[in-house]
C-alpha cells in the first residue's frame, strides 16, 4: 500500500454528483490528465487552477452520486488528487474509485474537523486521517474484508487476472 | 427464512442455495452492456489485462453506440470507432450502430436481450432500467465491465431490499413518472443506496410495460443498486414475443425480509416535478404553476420516457396545434423502432407541424452532450431522469424533470403548465 498522502484539502458539500466531478460534455475525452484539466469545473470552476498534486477533497455524505462514469474518479486522480474523504459515497463511484485506485476513505469526524486550505495527512494503511493545521487526528471506517483483499492485491485488475489463471 | 425476488435471482447466479443482504458473492452474468463512452475505458483495460485473450461469450454482450452519436466531433467518433472495431474484432453480435439502436436501455428490451431472472450488468447507471422485466440489472464502471466481459461474473455485494407498496389508481394526467417522481422525492437521493427497490401494489399489477421501465430506471435516482418488479403474464407475453430463450420467473417468498416497508397512495395524486438541481427536489406541479416559469426548452426523450407510449402521450396535447413561440421542444425518440412506430402512426407529422425539432434517436441533450445543449440562464422542463447543476449543458442553467404530458402542456404554454388542462381540452 501507498505512503503517506500528504496536501491540502478542498471542501465540498453533500451530494457532489458525477455531472458536476466531470461535466457530459467531456465526457467523449479518456487521457486522466485532460480529464483532470476539468475537474469539478460544474461546482467550482477555479479548483483545476488551484488544486496541487498531493491535495485531498473533503465532503460531505453521497459523494459521486449520479452516472456510472469512470471518468469522474479518473478526472479527480488525473487533476493531482491523492484521495477523497466523505461522509459517505454513492455505491457506483465508491466501486470505481477502488477499481483505478483513488484512495478514499469514510469518516464523520474527520469531514466535520477539516476545513479548505487544512493541511492534511493520510496514512492508507491504518485509516488515519490527520488535520496537521489544528492537529487533530481522526480514524476511517475500515473497508469490508473483501474490499480490503482487492485492494491489497492491487485493484480489480489483478484479482481478474488470477480467476483468468485459476481457469486456465 | 424466506428471500426476495432479488436475493432469489443472486443466489441462484452464484451458485447458491440462499443469500443473504451483505454477503459478497460471485456471479454469473446474463449480458453485459456497454456504450461507446463506458466501452472506451472498458476497452483500454480489458486490453491490459493478462490472461483476457478474448470476451467470455460474444452473443452475451450488448454494445450500443448512443450517447454522443452521430458523431459530434472528432474525438466523439474515435470513441464510437473504438467501440465499433471491438466488436468486429470479438465477432460482437449484438452491437448496435447509430441507425440500428438507439439508446441501450430502449434498444435491449425490444431486441428480446432482457428476460426475467436475469443477471444483467452495464457500463451506464440506468442499467437499473432492466429491473422492469423481473431481472437483477446494475449499473457498474469501466472497469467492472471490462473485467465482466474477461470472466464472465462480477462480484457484488447482496443488497437488502426496499418493498415500495403502491395503492391505488393514477388519475387523469398522472403517469408512472409522477409516481416515481414521488418515490425520489420520498426516498430522497441517497435513500435507497446499496439497496435493491421493489415495486409492488396493485398500481403496479395496472402498469403498462413502459411505465414499469419509467419506474425501473429511475431507481439509480434514490440511489438504489437496482429496482424490480415481478413479472406478471404481461411481461412474459413482452419478452416471448422478442426471444426464444429459456427464462426462470422468480418471486419473493411470502416471509422474505424488508429492511423498510414504504407505502404509497397514488389516488390523491397530482402530477409532480423536480425542481433545480435534485431528483428529489419533487413538488406537486401546483407549486410550479403558481407563479408562472417561463421555458426556453422542451425536451421529450431518453431511456425513462422516450417510448412510442410517451410520444402517443405527447401528440395527443400537440395534436393540430403549435408550440409557444419563445420556447423550442426537441424531441430525441428512444429508438429507431419506436421512430418508425412513431412515423407509422403519424406523430413525426404532428410533431413537426406543431413546431418540434425532432432528431435521430439516441441520447442527445439528455447528458448535455449535443442536439439541445443548455445555455447560461435558460429553463429546460425535460421528461429526462437527472437534473444536476449542469447536466443538459451549462451550470447556470435549470432542469426541471416531468412526464411527457407536462412536458408537452408546457411546450403549448411557454412555461410549466399543467397537463390535466391541456387533456381536458383535447378530451383525452
Ligand atoms: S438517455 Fe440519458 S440517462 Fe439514458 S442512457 Fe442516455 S444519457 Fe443516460
Amino acid at each position: 500500500m501507498e505512503a503517506e498522502l500528504r496536501g491540502k484539502a478542498h471542501r465540498y458539500g453533500k451530494n457532489v454528483d458525477t455531472d458536476v466531478i466531470i461535466p457530459g460534455k467531456y465526457c467523449n475525452i479518456i487521457d486522466p490528465v485532460e480529464l483532470g484539466k476539468h475537474a469539478l469545473e460544474g461546482l467550482d470552476p477555479e479548483f483545476s487552477k488551484a488544486v496541487r498534486a498531493g491535495d485531498v477533497i473533503v465532503a460531505e455524505t453521497n459523494f459521486g452520486c449520479g452516472s456510472s462514469r469512470e471518468v469522474a474518479p479518473i478526472a479527480i486522480k488525473g487533476a493531482g488528487v491523492s484521495a477523497v474523504v466523505a461522509k459517505s459515497f454513492a455505491r457506483i463511484f465508491y466501486r470505481n474509485a477502488l477499481n483505478i485506485g483513488l484512495p478514499i476513505f469514510e469518516s464523520e469526524e474527520a469531514v466535520d474537523g477539516i476545513a479548505s486550505g487544512d493541511e492534511v495527512t493520510i496514512e492508507p494503511a491504518t485509516g488515519t486521517i490527520r488535520n496537521v493545521t489544528k492537529g487533530t487526528s481522526y480514524r476511517a471506517a475500515a473497508f469490508p474484508p473483501f474490499m480490503q483483499q482487492l485492494i491489497d492485491a492491487g485493484g480489480l485488475q489483478p484479482y481478474v487476472e488470477r480467476r483468468l489463471a485459476e481457469r486456465a | 427464512m424466506g428471500m426476495t425476488l432479488t436475493e432469489k435471482i443472486l443466489a441462484r447466479h452464484a451458485g447458491l442455495r440462499s443469500v443473504e443482504p451483505g454477503q459478497i458473492i460471485n456471479a454469473n452474468v446474463d449480458l453485459v452492456l456497454a456504450n461507446e463512452l463506458s466501452a472506451a475505458v472498458a476497452i483500454g483495460v480489458f486490453r491490459s489485462i493478462k490472461g483476457a485473450h478474448g470476451v467470455f461469450d460474444r452473443e452475451r454482450i450488448a454494445l450500443v453506440e448512443d450517447h454522443f452519436v452521430p458523431a459530434k466531433d472528432a474525438q466523439s467518433a474515435k470513441l464510437a470507432k473504438l467501440m465499433k472495431d471491438f466488436a468486429e474484432e470479438q465477432k460482437i453480435t449484438h452491437f448496435f450502430d447509430v441507425g440500428r439502436g438507439g439508446i441501450e436501455h430502449v434498444v435491449l428490451p425490444e431486441e428480446g436481450l432482457v428476460a426475467p431472472g436475469e443477471l444483467i450488468v452495464g457500463g451506464d447507471s440506468h442499467t437499473c432500467t432492466y429491473g422492469a422485466f423481473g431481472a437483477f440489472a446494475t449499473g457498474m464502471g469501466s472497469t467492472d465491465i471490462a473485467a465482466a466481459f474477461a470472466l464472465g461474473e462480477v462480484w457484488l455485494k447482496v443488497p437488502a431490499s426496499i418493498k415500495l407498496v403502491y395503492n391505488g389508481r393514477m388519475g387523469r394526467g398522472v403517469y408512472a413518472k409522477d409516481v416515481m417522481l414521488k418515490t425520489v422525492g420520498t426516498l430522497g437521493i441517497d435513500g435507497a443506496t446499496y439497496r435493491a427497490i421493489e415495486y409492488t401494489g396493485t398500481m403496479v399489477d395496472d402498469l403498462s410495460i413502459t411505465g414499469r421501465i419509467t419506474m425501473a430506471n429511475m431507481a439509480i435516482e434514490a440511489g438504489a443498486k437496482n429496482g424490480i418488479f415481478k413479472a406478471d403474464a404481461k411481461t412474459i407475453a413482452y419478452v416471448k414475443e422478442r426471444t426464444d430463450r429459456a427464462f426462470t420467473v422468480e418471486e419473493s417468498d411470502a416471509d422474505a425480509v424488508y429492511e423498510r416497508t414504504i407505502e404509497i397512495d397514488v389516488d390523491a395524486l397530482e402530477p409532480q416535478v423536480a425542481f433545480p438541481h435534485l431528483p428529489e427536489n419533487v413538488h406537486p406541479i401546483s407549486d410550479a404553476t403558481r407563479e408562472p416559469l417561463k421555458v426556453d426548452q422542451v425536451f421529450i426523450g431518453s431511456c425513462t420516457n422516450g417510448y412510442i407510449e410517451d410520444l402517443r402521450v405527447v401528440a395527443s396535447i400537440l395534436k393540430g396545434k403549435r408550440i409557444a413561440s419563445n420556447l423550442r421542444v426537441v424531441v430525441n425518440p428512444g429508438s429507431q423502432k419506436v421512430y418508425m412506430q412513431a412515423a407509422d402512426e403519424g406523430i413525426l407529422s404532428t410533431l413537426v407541424q406543431a413546431g418540434c425539432a425532432v432528431n435521430t434517436p439516441g441520447c442527445g441533450a439528455c447528458f448535455g452532450g449535443h442536439m439541445g445543449t443548455l445555455g447560461d440562464g435558460e429553463r429546460c422542463v425535460s421528461t429526462t431522469n437527472r437534473n444536476y447543476v449542469g447536466r443538459m449543458g451549462s451550470p447556470k442553467a435549470e432542469v426541471y424533470l416531468a412526464s411527457p404530458a407536462t412536458c408537452a402542456a408546457s411546450a403549448l404554454a411557454g412555461r410549466i403548465a399543467d397537463p390535466r388542462e391541456a387533456l381536458e381540452l383535447v378530451g383525452a
